[in-house]
């Protein structure tokens, strides 16, 4: 593992020798060894001026500085002298959450595809001003004017990618080829699951052949009670704990996002990936700017820093996902660049789909399913809180009754 | 003395913002659980909580084994204790708090580097040729995270009311031919009655109402209450009508467990006293 | 079974049972030691990761967040406390009762609805237009809730204190000459100092610890605790074990320099005592 990324780091460091000794650098503002950015663009307007930007991401999923990657953050402070008070999440839903219940002072977020459509329909986000964001330009046509944001009025693409199982070859007998190998009891207790409602919900559907956007409420049920099913074999619902677990080795198999499979098998040799057959979600996550930031300028150099050529390879380079600026790709190594994870051929783009915003009646029952799922105990046990409360309140009334009758006893 | 009319004023500041951010929030709960997303009334959410009539037996279960295994553990550490010589009782005493005050994040999180699969205690099995068990992510897992984080709770309380049990007590019962059962039934477990009443509330209220223990050691397919609470208010199923539906069943339970304990409390005290 | 064996019995069972309070303690402390990521196999002896720990801004920020709203807010819990239990002192017993009773609701309530009841109001506030544009989550709803989960304890601890003061003290104060308002602050306020001070280290302690009230009020900042959160959530790096080995450290550090001046004190009273018995 070490080599690769000596190696990475290596060739890293000749691209930008190699560059920093073309005449090309001279439009650039050179940060520090590994982030250059154009300098046809103000990026000191704001300096002194003590401003914070709340900027929230998902957990890894930006070049932090750890593993001695590059720190694109602290680079922008230095850059721009705005301070970024950067937090994590942990999927789409708490995301929404947290912005709906008020913790909404975020400068930048960075949700899904159906997350942007919902926050747009909830007049959640605010528009762009593409003024100050000409790195747009830079982005892939093909990742823009999806369905979620016909005219990008809203968001700007960070990375896409799509899901598919990581599995420990050591631990299965055959290497698995499709999402029903997640519910083969000979795994019992040796898979790990999405803990979230929309990535779980496409796993099952996909198995059954249903497409990963719910027409109806009966389908909905349909595919949760798929997942319920699911669950004697499940050992945890995981996130991002996903890295130490398929890491060490405790559990066989677990579905994931392509780009973080990348960063597991760097680590532990003994993973593989693939794209189940029956179908995976493409995904696309874009930067936004939610309605109540009162830093939306910044917010916007913030999301144009991000497209810089030099930060997107920075970010590619470290966290794995695919990138939709051409510019980054074309500076990937070879081994990233045509990685069938990261960027699959058309077998696997032919049967992918992308998760559409749901109508709010299907969305509530997915949500409420969900937890329903959850909570599934096979062994029963309700009459527990039948018993409980009964006993409660027979020894409450007993007691009452004891003091009543001490208080009767007393006055004589 | 200081009982002037003047001096009551300063209680003023404390009075307005206990009605500010202790009633109002508590009313505030009770509305959105009796209201619809619109702000109707509706009795929906309650209802909707017998759904998950499986998670607060689960809750209930494993908060009430936990309280068991504590208070079971904690007796005799409790008494041997409070028969100690006194510098020596501060040093334990000491070192039984310690623990408390690391952060109990860091806490739950080392248990979870010993229970996995391929985590120490496996390991050390493994040199016997045990295992590898089954152990993080069960419920198991969960009851053994809530003795551990909260033991000391019950062997604080025990402590303090076995302090009070003069060793002249146990001497008389055992002159009069008491056994060591006997004395153990008769004397020091009527004895320290407060002592159990406080611990079984101070470990059975937080064990049911966590949510990181479930989390980190439960593998989020043991549910608990507070699981389920966060999931309405920051999490999956952003839905605060019915979280807050389930805070209000929540606190039921928690008051019933009170009113139990603390009705038991004051009737042991006056029998010490 | 004779008293050898017992005191034997005795021994190991406390024995084992501070193993295992101890011992995850240690194991978590020894990993961080190890020069590998991975939890389970112990490959060398480095400080690397304490190195990483002081350098990671994410941790540090939350540390000084964590030590800020801290202070700040046992500070006001105590004044506010302190004042409380004076006015509360002169109520009618009835009064007092009812004050008494709703100030216990944080402290017996599960943390988790005091947190979702407290981040309830807020949300409402909020929706009435209260901290404008960019919400009313995060530094104010922090503070507010620390505040508030703090004030009881205060109370709690020196309303006893002030019952057992000598009423005479201050009437006395009074028949020589001093104001109402003099008497209170050279005869009351010393008395109730050591109470007073635990208060406020008990506070801090609740503060500093507190993840439950926090999480649903934070907005978009982070205490120590959400950041231990977010990080255990996450690929999880050995500097989490660092910071558990400092924080270890420290609480160790408080709790012995705090029994040695107390032990100081005692000593001292002892020997004031006998030195008067000996004038005598």
């Amino acid at each position: 593992m070490n080599w690769i990324k000596k190696c990475l780091a290596a060739s890293c460091a000749l691209l930008l020798a190699a560059g920093a000794a073309l005449p090309a650098a001279a439009g650039q503002i050179t940060v520090n060894e590994d982030i250059a950015v154009s300098d046809g663009y103000d990026w000191t307007r704001f300096a002194g001026q003590n401003l914070t930007l709340n900027v929230y991401n998902w957990g890894l999923y930006i070049s932090d500085g750890s593993d001695e990657s590059v720190d694109v953050v602290s680079a922008f402070e230095e850059l721009t002298g705005i301070r970024v008070n950067y937090t994590t999440f942990d999927s789409n839903e708490s995301l929404y959450a947290k912005m709906k219940s008020g913790g909404a002072s975020y400068d930048v977020i960075f949700p899904s595809e159906y997350m942007v459509g919902k926050m747009i329909a909830e007049d959640m986000l605010a528009p762009l001003d593409y003024a100050n964001i000409p790195n747009m330009a830079a982005i892939g046509e093909e990742y823009k004017g999806w369905a979620f944001d016909p005219d990008n009025a809203y968001s700007v693409p960070y990375m896409w990618g799509t899901t598919g199982l990581i599995y420990n070859t050591t631990m299965v007998d055959e290497p698995p080829t499709d999402w029903a190998a997640l519910w083969d009891v000979q795994y019992a207790n040796n898979v790990l699951m999405f803990n979230n409602s929309r990535d779980a919900y496409a796993i099952a559907a996909k198995k059954l052949g249903l497409s990963l956007n719910p027409n109806s409420v009966e389908e909905v049920d349909l595919v949760m009670q798929e997942l319920q099913d699911q669950k004697s074999v499940v050992q945890a619902y995981v996130m991002d704990e996903i890295f130490d677990k398929m890491e060490g080795g405790e559990a066989a198999m677990a579905p994931y996002y392509a780009g973080d499979a990348l960063t597991m098998i760097a680590d532990n040799p003994d993973l593989a990936f693939i794209h189940p057959t029956e179908g995976v979600n493409f995904f696309v996550d874009s930067m936004c700017i939610p309605a109540t930031s009162k830093n939306k300028e910044a917010a916007e150099m913030f999301i144009n820093y991000m497209c810089e050529t030099s930060v997107g390879y920075a970010n590619c380079d470290y966290i794995g996902y695919s990138t939709p600026i051409d510019a980054v790709w074309e500076l990937l190594d070879d081994e990233l660049k045509y990685s069938p994870i990261a960027y699959p051929g058309t077998e696997v783009m032919d049967k992918a789909e992308v998760f559409t915003t749901l109508p709010d009646e299907i969305n509530a029952e997915l949500d409420a399913k969900w937890s329903e799922m959850k909570s599934y105990d096979e062994s029963g046990g309700s009459w527990m809180v039948v018993i409980f409360l009964v006993g409660a309140v027979l020894l409450s009334c007993f007691n009452i009754w004891r003091k009543v009758r001490k208080k009767v006893r007393d006055n004589y | 003395m200081l009982r002037s009319k003047a001096s009551r004023w300063a209680a003023a500041p404390y009075l307005v913002w206990m009605v500010i951010f202790i009633v109002v929030p508590l009313f505030i709960v009770i509305g959105y659980a009796l209201t619809n997303a619109d702000g109707a009334f509706t009795l929906e959410n309650l209802a909707t909580i017998g759904r998950y009539s499986s998670v607060f037996a689960r809750s209930l279960l494993l908060a009430a084994e936990a309280t068991v295994i504590c208070l079971v553990l904690a007796f005799p550490v409790g008494y041997f204790l409070s028969r100690l010589r006194a510098n020596k009782q501060h040093i334990m005493l000491m070192l039984v708090m310690l623990p408390m005050w690391m952060n109990f994040l860091l806490r739950t999180y080392a248990w979870m580097t010993l229970l996995e699969k391929n985590g120490l205690i496996n390991r050390l099995l493994g040199v016997f040729g045990i295992g590898p068990l089954n152990m993080i992510n069960t419920s198991g897992a969960v009851v053994l995270g809530m003795v551990y984080n909260y033991l000391p709770y019950m062997i604080l309380p025990l402590y303090t009311a076995m302090t009070k049990i003069d060793d002249s007590i146990i001497e008389a019962a055992q002159d009069l031919g008491c056994n060591t059962r006997r004395i153990l039934l008769r004397v020091l477990i009527p004895l320290s009655g407060p002592g159990i009443a406080t611990g079984i509330t101070m470990v059975f209220v937080p064990a049911v109402s966590t949510f990181i223990i479930s989390r980190m050691l439960g593998g989020g397919s043991n549910l608990l209450i507070g699981d389920l609470i966060e999931l309405q208010f920051l999490g999956n199923s952003y839905n605060l009508n019915l979280g807050s539906a389930m805070s209000l069943a929540l606190m039921v339970i928690v008051l019933l467990c009170m009113s139990f304990t603390s009705s038991f409390d004051e009737e042991e005290m006056e029998g010490v006293m | 079974m004779n008293t050898q064996h017992k005191r034997l019995l005795q021994r190991t069972y406390i024995v084992l049972i501070f193993g295992f309070m101890y011992l995850p303690i240690a194991v978590l402390i020894a990993y961080s030691f190890n020069e590998s990521k991975s939890r389970a196999v112990f490959t060398g002896f480095t400080l690397g990761w304490y190195k990483s720990l002081l350098q990671n801004e994410m941790i540090l920020s939350a540390l000084a967040t964590s030590v800020v709203l801290a202070l700040v807010s046992s500070v006001i819990a105590t004044v506010l406390g302190t004042l409380a239990t004076i006015g509360i002192n002169s109520m009618s017993r009835r009064t007092q009762l009812i004050v008494n009773n709703i100030s216990y609701v944080p402290v017996v309530n599960p943390e988790i609805i005091t947190g979702v009841s407290l981040m309830l109001l807020f949300v409402l506030l909020q929706r009435a237009g209260l901290g404008g544009e960019g919400g009313i989550f995060g530094w104010f709803t922090l503070l507010v809730a620390h505040i508030t989960f703090n004030v009881p304890y205060v109370i709690f601890n020196v309303s006893p204190k002030l019952r057992q003061l000598d009423p005479s003290l201050y009437n006395a104060a009074q028949d020589l000459g001093c104001t109402p308002r003099q008497a209170f602050f050279k005869v009351i306020l010393p008395q109730l100092t050591p109470a007073i001070l635990s208060a406020f280290l008990i506070c801090l302690t609740y503060s500093i610890d507190d993840f439950m009230i926090s999480y649903f009020n934070c907005g978009t900042m982070q205490t120590l605790p959400i950041a231990i959160y977010s990080m255990t959530r996450k690929k999880v790096s050995p500097e989490i074990n660092a910071l558990s080995a400092i924080m270890f450290l420290i609480i160790l550090a408080i709790i012995l320099v705090s029994n040695a001046l107390d032990s100081r004190t005692y000593r001292k009273n002892q020997a004031a005592i006998r030195k008067s018995m000996a004038q005598a």
